[in-house]
């Protein structure tokens, strides 16, 4: 099986939009796996149905019963995100759940309660199985969460022979990006001809690099920015990076997307065709 | 002063367009720009400060005086982060996985652990067009954001109007980033994609308790989906930005909008007033 993810760096250079192609021209040989937990779009265009729903629990909170507490002030003193109050109350966005107070209390105070970080689920798709989530709002351990479904995926992917696992990453370089990154073949990152999707592009090749992930690059709306087109090209070769394939500016892109389908099957014109050549060249280099 | 964040749940949708412009629109004000978008900062790219400062940031992680050490197991016992592992000789730090809270340092009950500054990333600063800019960069492989995007925001001005680019998401960066600010603008644009993020970043600053407004980028493409959400939830839509190629192309390029075409500089005054309008409305 190949394992493979969709990076950006950038956000918006239209990932999901080519996960979503990807997955349709698969044919149902691969398994889909929405990594970007705090923004997920990927179901928005694969029509899934809701197969299981998981709830997520990796992280604690810290609550203080102010029977016991005398209010001495070290949990305060200690805490290094500042995430208790001066009356005693834990502000659970700032708490890190690291448990410092818990054992320093003298009083025995603190209590670490479990929180419900997130959901997960399992959709049937058109395409094949989807392996998606949705992180709490304002939660920590996105990583984790990703990390959570991308095993999942990849167990549904094996059991059922496919030949992909498709993940659709998170922008950004930190942590949910690594471990979207964690244990795959390769990664294709969608970059787009502007001076900030061609640094973002060498920050996450960075990343690529030091995981050692093997990479390959497509230019979104490369019709958009010719200069920046062919500084990203020759970028690329004197990189010895792949350059997989590039798509013009069409708003059948964004028409696709407003009838939650694929682009590939609302369009069969060069936008489609153009995707589908990225699609062959990818998935024979990974 | 107002301390101002720029997010947007969903990337690409403009969010550096807006805090550079608006910064550059502002410049004759006591102005400042916290690019708070570690992971991909590129603010720099549009405004091209000379930087005058320069400071490593790190998370404080344990080191064990093995002289010192029982290998009593209790620092891998506190750890909630799974960073420490004791042998029957040996303790082993994982230090990616630590968080800095400094439980084992406290509670090793030999006195045994000391701690040193694992650097994740630098931040910087320096002035440009009469704007205080600061942003971090996170070093490539690091995973952990938050503790970089508080030193930079660390470096706000007091009395400054202070623009913070927050990155893309609705998770603990960006919590660390738009936390305590006094109102956030929200960057969309008008597709489903931006409509179901929109939604979850607005959802972010409503638990926050940050008063909020929307922009809508490329107005013209897409469908009504986030104009009527803006209705139902009685959240102004305070600017739209037409799809334009000249806009486009100066953005490619690394040209701020209000640096070639003067209009927009009135535009984003007015963006301003409104804000200011808006927060006196919630405080009356």
């Amino acid at each position: 099986m190949k394992k493979m993810t969709i990076i950006s760096g950038k956000g918006g250079t239209g990932k999901t939009s080519l996960v979503g192609c990807f997955a349709a021209l698969a044919e149902q040989r691969a398994v889909l796996v929405d990594g970007d937990v705090d923004a997920a779009n990927l179901s928005l265009i694969t029509g899934p149905t809701l197969v299981e729903e998981y709830e997520f629990r990796a992280s604690k909170v810290a609550e203080i019963d102010r029977d016991s507490c005398n209010s001495c002030g070290l949990c305060r003193d200690l805490c290094r995100f500042s995430a208790i109050y001066e009356d005693y109350i834990v502000d659970p966005v700032s708490c890190e759940g690291c448990g410092f107070c818990f054992y320093a209390c003298p009083h025995d105070a603190v209590r670490m309660e479990e929180r419900l970080s997130g959901r997960w689920f399992i959709s049937q798709t058109p395409y094949g199985i989807l392996v998606h989530a949705r992180l709490g709002i304002a939660e920590e351990n996105s990583g984790k969460l990703v990390t959570t479904i991308r095993n999942k995926g990849q167990e549904l992917a094996e059991a059922g022979h496919k030949e992909y696992l498709i993940i659709d990453g998170p922008p950004g370089i930190g942590c949910p990006v690594i471990a979207s990154l964690s244990g795959v073949d390769s990664a294709l990152i969608v970059t787009e001809p502007t001076v900030s999707g061609i640094h973002d592009l060498e920050r996450v090749l960075t990343v690529c690099k030091h995981f050692g992930v093997k990479a390959a690059v497509c230019i979104n709306r490369f019709d958009l920015g010719k200069v920046q087109s062919a500084a990203i090209e020759r970028y690329c070769h004197k990189e010895e990076i792949a350059v997989a394939g590039k798509i013009s500016f069409d708003r059948a892109f964004v028409e696709a997307m407003v009838r939650g389908m694929p682009v590939v099957e609302y369009s069969t014109g060069p936008l489609s065709r153009q995707i589908g050549e990225v699609w062959d060249t990818f998935s024979s280099l990974c | 002063m107002i301390n101002l964040a720029i997010a947007s749940g969903k990337g690409g949708t403009g969010k550096t367009t807006v805090a550079v412009n608006l910064a550059l629109a502002l410049e004759q004000e006591n102005i400042q720009l916290l690019d708070c978008d570690v992971e991909e900062p590129n603010a720099h790219l549009f405004l091209k400060p000379d930087f005058d400062y320069k400071a490593d940031i790190g998370i404080p992680v344990p080191t064990i005086n093995l002289a010192k050490c029982s290998f009593c197991g209790r620092c891998a016992e506190v750890c909630a982060f799974n960073a420490l592992a004791v042998f029957q000789d040996q303790v082993m730090v994982l230090a990616e996985l630590c968080h800095g809270c400094g439980s084992c340092t406290y509670l090793c009950p030999e006195k045994a652990i000391t701690e040193f500054e694992r650097p994740i990333g630098v931040i910087e600063s320096g002035t440009v067009h009469g704007i205080d800019f600061a942003h971090g960069r996170l070093n490539p492989g690091e995973a952990m954001s938050p503790p970089l995007i508080s030193a930079v925001r660390k470096l706000g001005n007091p009395g400054s109007i202070t623009i913070i680019d927050a990155s893309p998401g609705t998770s603990c960066p960006v919590v660390t980033a738009v936390n305590g600010c006094d109102f956030c603008l929200l960057v969309t644009e008008p597709t489903p994609f931006g409509l179901n993020d929109l939604a979850l970043a607005f959802q972010m600053v409503s638990k926050l308790g940050i008063p909020a407004g929307v922009i809508i980028n490329r107005c013209d493409i897409g469908d009504d989906g986030v104009e009527n959400y803006c209705g139902e939830k009685n959240l102004p839509v305070l600017q739209k930005i037409p799809w334009d190629i000249e806009l486009a192309r100066l953005y490619a390029r690394g040209e701020p909008a209000v640096l070639h075409l003067p209009a927009w500089r009135s535009r984003f005054r007015d963006l301003y007033k409104r804000i200011l309008e808006l927060r006196k409305g919630a405080v009356r």
